[in-house]
């Protein structure tokens, strides 16, 4: 029990350092050219790498499941212009009726 | 004389406050999604023994889903608390990048920087990035209000009343964090040609790793892809 409180407490620690060190290196500075041409990149970069992890990514394996197809049936309904709630509806819908029938 | 820059001042504060609002409002889609997966973490954390105390402190202290589940899933297949630590490090290493490009939209000095830096949350993130590496500081404030209470309110009904909630998988829930970020993605892709690549670029380091890689090194690893603004510059 005491191992998981002091794992708790040293990962709140870390995840708070973590956190806290790019506002406190950077400070109120503008950022050099260079460097804000990365950044502005950096939202589509984390995001897709995150699509990826979370919907094909299964304790460090590639995986192709109900999840995934649900995700699939989500990106079609956006390409088509669905509204956002109507796609992530149909992503979780598609999963469980998937699930339901697997 | 006075009264005018007064009124204005005002009226940008009110404006300020409206941004906390409409960040808090575009973000209530996601709590929604936080506080299902709140409810996962709860019911899995009761289901290793946690007690409900350790697994409420855990979301008030650390309130990171990646990281808890991370720790959960490797103390739970009988890893020693150091890997567990390792793990959600890893995985929130991501944070680092996010804070940098954040940082310029904060306030105050370090200690205040420190604790607005704590309210980046990936979803509150993204809603708040404005393109050309501009953030919207009041927005991703009030995004992240929404997401922590409903991260919160999950983990205590998951935890508490597992057994009523039943299985979050069986509703095809799991899904629904994903296509979120998809959502994000496609938005940040209006950007143009250069935002189309990086992604297109991200999401094959991200494929090649994952099944090499501990969780979380493939998402930081594929931040490498923004270095491609380097040569847009150059």
């Amino acid at each position: 029990m005491t191992t998981l409180w002091l794992t708790i407490l040293a990962v709140a620690l870390a995840n708070a350092a973590i956190k806290a060190s790019g506002p406190v290196l950077v400070g109120g500075r503008e950022l050099p050219p260079r460097a804000n041409a990365v950044i502005s990149l950096l939202a589509p970069a984390l995001l897709a790498a995150l699509v990826v992890t979370e919907t094909f990514g299964e304790d460090g394996a590639l995986v192709l499941d109900e999840k995934a197809l649900g995700v699939g049936v989500a990106a079609v309904a956006l390409l088509l212009r669905a509204p956002v709630l109507v796609a992530v509806f149909l992503a979780a819908l598609t999963a469980a009726l998937a699930r339901a029938f697997s | 004389m006075s009264l005018t820059p007064r009124t204005e001042k005002k009226g940008e504060r009110l404006g300020q406050r409206e941004r906390y609002y409409a960040g808090a409002r575009a973000a209530l889609p996601f709590a929604l999604a936080t506080g299902v997966l709140g409810v996962s973490f709860g019911v899995l954390a009761g289901s290793l023994g946690w007690g409900a105390l350790a697994a409420i402190v855990s979301s008030v202290v650390i309130c990171s889903g990646s990281a808890q589940f991370a720790v959960a899933a490797v103390l739970g297949s009988g890893g020693g608390p150091f890997a567990a630590i390792v793990a959600a490090i890893l995985l929130n290493a991501r944070f680092g990048p996010m804070g940098v490009a954040i940082g310029p939209y904060l306030k105050g000095g370090p200690l205040r920087r420190a604790l607005e830096g704590q309210t980046v949350l990936d979803a509150s993130w993204a809603l708040a990035s404005r393109g050309g590496g501009r953030f919207d500081r009041e927005f991703m404030i009030g995004a992240t209000v929404p997401q922590v209470v409903a991260w919160l309110g999950g983990t205590a009904v998951g935890v508490l009343g597992g057994d009523f909630v039943g299985d979050p998988e069986r509703l095809g829930l799991d899904a629904i964090f994903p296509a979120f970020f998809l959502v994000l993605l496609m938005e940040e892709l209006r950007g143009g040609r250069s935002a189309i690549t990086v992604a297109l670029i991200a999401t094959a380091l991200a494929l090649l790793l994952v099944p090499h890689v501990p969780p979380g090194v493939p998402v930081i690893a594929a931040c490498a892809a923004a270095l491609i603004g380097l040569r847009r510059t150059s």
